[in-house]
């Protein structure tokens, strides 16, 4: 049950926009094990707004790990220090009474900062909108079963479906480079037939737009799997790379 | 006002099955020159939301499109889980876009419209062509096809699902046309945007004021429609399955605005949820329906039992919903399945620290089912107990794997080994701004598709029919029938947003903001939040009475004059500030809270999810009024939190109504 036994010091990195230069803060805040880690912040938050000080703002929405909104780099681990779990499902027991926490920001220049620990991921969305898609209208359908996939290949595809965009694996990676999440999208659609069609021309579109958003280059360290809290693979890295230089041989 | 106002469903005439059909043939067009021309707000970009917006700009409108979220992926439909409904009868069982239609009416207690659900029937098959072209990765089955599922309140398999991220995956879907959509120019977004007021000129609805959150500018915008794709109003009991950001705001200043309010205590409460574990929690986090395939509910047979639940046997065992709804069994329509369980809980039966939550055991199955068929299929002769387990444990882990996980994430506990906890909680808001048959509310041009409308689901939804629901108003219904009003404003042209109704709309926005920051009171918006929810959830939630209710609507108007008086709201208006959006929604729900209780005072009967404790059976089941409550209460807003009831009557020509029964 919740009993505040755990006491923490917490050092918080404050910015109040995107120009100003930011320093880390420390506040001290007890906590409850069973408590999710922005459960901790919540009540973080209630103490600084009932003295009268300013709230760290942060983000947040479903807190059960899917919209892909929360994000916060704890002790220097995207997601804090647990495998496959977004911080909002990290909870307060991966912790020990007495801790200091260091909490920051993604760090990415294509992720400018908006306010303490809350950034800017459009930049995703514009990767997507270049080509991270099928072109077909609403009532283009043929009959679902009409083209059969193999469960293999579905559940591949569906694997490299779960990113979440949090953007967890450019913030892991020293380059800031977002190949796991051009990957993953560029992996789900190229195996599926209703993408294959424009698998060329989506990847080159998808990767142009990423270097044009400023995201680094990718050598190979892995990072962005390790950290990713959906654990898509490295292989969709791969995938991209193969379908980037098919398409490239093909004139694309 | 209220003299003008006439509930016109707008249903079409004819044979229920003919209704659509006809209707999409004689519903003036509007050409692709004038299309370019008319301009489309889209509120949220949720499955709704994003179906709508990607589709209309597909057709050639001009689209908006608006969320608070960072970006359009984010909206709450990503949460949804188990699956989607759709009269394919892929699996030979019988089904029909008949039964689809009828299981709905019947789910939701016979308090929708039969046009509106048919219609709804109609088109899911389509849904789930559109996704799969799309590349949404369904599960499918060895041979290549689509794999089905059943759900609750349905004795077939017609649920189609991704995993346990069927509503992400059909999001991801969805939002993937948007930004094509986005890329080619014809849909503007507004990302971290909240519509915080429409503006209404002339009884029109022709754009909204919204802020932007990052800069706190207070920005106007003119659309020649406005739909409201908001999702629904759960977090007004504080605790839910909602996100955190899920809100009324757009709904309530619609309502405000003159738009009626549709049945607004019809509230679903979700069986199978992780229980509250302390005073700090957040949120709750929902197990997907799913889960009743192969999980089996119980409690012990004696109070206070506290050996482990693998060590009670069965004769000491109380597998409620199977004793009580033998036909169903754990496969009973969500409200069922929630009264049973606080039924049991409140009897002293319950589980677990807190005496109030379930067992949901999945070891049977995993045995008996899943693990006896591969021993089978592995050809293992006379498996013991262990290599079964084994066995069920690893198609547990293909079928639910990420729920299993989730639930170890939050509890600690793993559910492979030991029973799940569950307890229910709210989920979703079968209530929502009333619409006539082409999903416009009473004001001209203002829409409500998906969650946000309260047309389709009655007094109860059943499980995968939300994302069913949310994906038929954006692309199927709302394509056509927003042509019905737009081919009448070819001649309107882009208006000034310069205009008085405009100027009015932003100053009362700016008006409301500056209060809130004013007020410097002691206590924070996420303290009236809670006490607001805890009056809810004790007095509206799953049981209700007379005298609970007009408790209620006195404590929820003494909490909002403290709330008004005391709230401390920190920083400014022109900056990024998570605390002054809360705070507005926060007073959105203070006044919906008052609306809900006053509309279950109303309702003297019980149907579905409204369960008034004066109006049941001798079993305890909900006891329905159709001599007086076959209506759907529509509340007209009036000055100062006052409201007027007016009621559209139902009609159920196709349907035979009937006590319903899951025995």
């Amino acid at each position: 049950m919740s009993n505040s036994n755990m006491n923490l010091k917490l050092k918080v990195w404050r910015q109040q926009n995107a120009n100003d230069t930011g320093h880390f803060e420390d506040y001290r805040v007890q906590a409850s094990p069973d408590m999710s880690f922005l459960e901790m912040f919540d009540v973080l938050n209630e103490q600084l707004i009932t003295e009268g000080k300013d709230p760290v703002a942060f983000d947040h929405d479903c807190r059960e790990g899917i919209c892909g909104m929360c994000s916060m780099v704890i002790n220097g681990r995207p997601h804090g220090p647990k495998h496959g779990v977004t911080t909002c499902q990290l909870h307060m027991r991966s912790f020990s009474d007495g801790d200091t926490i260091v909490v920051e920001p993604w760090r990415s220049n294509a992720f400018p900062v908006i306010r303490d620990l809350s950034v800017n991921r459009s930049s995703f969305d514009r990767i997507i909108a270049a080509g991270g898609y099928v072109s077909v209208n609403t009532g283009n359908a043929v009959d679902a079963n009409a083209t059969l996939i193999p469960k293999e290949i579905a559940d591949e595809a569906f694997e490299a479906a779960t990113c979440i965009g949090c953007g967890a694996c450019v913030s892991a990676c020293k380059n800031a480079s977002a190949m796991l999440f051009v990957g993953a999208k560029v992996t789900q659609l190229a195996l599926l037939p209703q993408g294959r069609a424009e698998a060329s021309k989506r990847v080159v579109a998808m990767v142009n737009q990423m270097d044009a958003e400023g995201f680094g280059a990718c050598t190979n360290t892995g990072a962005c799997s390790a950290e990713c809290p959906k654990q898509i693979p490295l292989s969709v890295i791969a995938t991209l790379n193969r379908e980037y230089i098919k398409a490239k041989l093909k004139g694309y | 006002m209220s003299k003008n106002i006439k509930l016109d469903s707008k249903i079409p005439a004819g044979e229920l099955s003919q209704k659509w059909t006809q209707y999409r043939s004689s519903v003036p067009l509007v050409n692709p020159a004038n299309k370019r021309n008319l301009e489309i707000i889209v509120v949220g970009t949720g499955l709704a939301g994003s179906s709508a917006a990607a589709t209309l700009a597909e057709m050639g409108y001009k689209v908006k499109a608006f969320c608070f979220q960072d970006t359009p992926r984010r909206a709450h439909s990503i949460a949804a889980q188990g699956g989607i409904n759709a009269a394919k009868n892929y699996q030979n069982d019988g089904d029909s876009v008949y039964r689809l239609f009828y299981d709905t009416i019947k789910g939701g207690d016979y308090r929708a419209r039969e046009a509106n659900v048919h219609r709804l029937a109609e088109v899911s098959t389509s849904i789930i062509d559109q996704c799969v072209a799309q590349g949404v990765p369904f599960a499918r089955e060895y041979g290549g096809t689509l794999s089905n599922r059943s759900f609750g309140g349905t004795q077939v398999q017609r649920t189609f699902y991704a995993a346990g991220q069927t509503g992400q995956q059909l999001l991801l879907g969805a939002y993937q046309a948007l930004e094509r959509q986005v890329g080619l120019g014809n849909v503007k977004m507004y990302s971290r945007h909240e519509m915080l007021d429409v503006v209404v000129i002339d009884g029109k609805a022709r754009g909204l004021i919204a802020r932007n959150l990052i800069t706190g500018e207070l920005e106007r915008h003119f659309g020649h429609a406005v739909l409201l794709c908001t999702g629904g109003y759960g977090n007004v009991f504080y605790l839910s399955t909602n996100a955190m950001g899920s809100n009324v705001t757009a709904g309530w200043k619609a309502h405000k605005a003159g738009a009626l309010f549709g049945n607004p205590c019809f509230t679903q409460i979700h069986p199978t949820c992780i229980p509250v574990s302390g005073h700090y929690q957040s949120k709750l986090t929902l197990m997907s329906e799913s889960l009743r395939n192969d999980g089996r509910i119980w409690v012990p047979k004696n109070k206070d039992d506290n050996r482990n639940p693998n060590d009670i046997p069965e004769e000491d065992r109380d597998y409620y919903l199977e004793r009580r709804y033998p036909a169903f069994g754990n496969l009973v329509p969500r409200d069922v399945a929630s009264r049973a369980a606080k039924e049991r809980c409140d009897a002293g039966y319950g589980v677990g620290v807190s005496k109030m939550a379930v067992y949901l055991d999945f070891r049977y199955n995993m045995i008996n089912k899943y693990g006896r068929v591969e021993a089978s299929r592995l050809n293992i002769e006379n498996p013991d107990e262990a290599t079964l387990l084994q066995l069920g444990k690893e198609v547990a882990k293909e079928k639910y794997g990420n729920l299993f996980n989730m639930y170890k994430q939050i509890t600690d506990e793993d559910p492979y080994e030991v029973p799940m906890r569950i307890y229910p909680a709210v989920h979703y808001t079968m209530g929502g701004l009333w619409v006539n048959y082409e999903l416009m509310t009473n004001i001209p041009g203002l829409y409500a598709l998906g969650e946000a409308n309260f047309s389709d689901h009655g007094a109860n939804r059943l499980g995968a029919s939300a994302l069913m629901q949310g994906l038929a108003d954006g692309y199927f219904v709302i394509p056509y029938t927003i042509g019905s009003y737009l081919s009448n404003e070819i001649r309107t042209k882009s208006m000034s947003t310069d205009s008085d109704e405009f100027v009015a709309a932003e100053k009362k926005v700016r008006e409301q903001l500056e209060c809130l920051l004013s007020i410097n009171g002691k206590q924070t918006v996420e303290s009236f939040h809670r006490r607001l929810g805890l009056i809810m959830w004790d007095k509206c939630g799953m049981s209700r009475s007379a005298e609970g209710l007009k408790q209620a609507i006195a404590e929820i108007r003494a909490l909002r004059a403290e709330f008004w008086k005391d709230v401390r709201v920190p920083g400014t208006m022109d900056s990024f500030n998570p605390e002054l959006e809360k705070a507005g929604r926060v007073a959105d729900f203070l006044e919906l809270g008052e609306l809900m209780c006053l509309d279950a005072l109303e309702r003297n009967e019980s149907c579905g999810g409204h369960f008034r404790e004066e109006y049941q059976t001798e079993e305890g089941e909900a006891k329905r009024d159709d001599e007086n409550y076959m209506f759907v209460s529509a509340w007209e807003c009036k000055e100062g939190n006052a409201w007027e009831l007016h009621k559209e009557p139902l009609e159920y020509e196709n349907i035979k109504i009937a006590q319903r029964s899951y025995k």
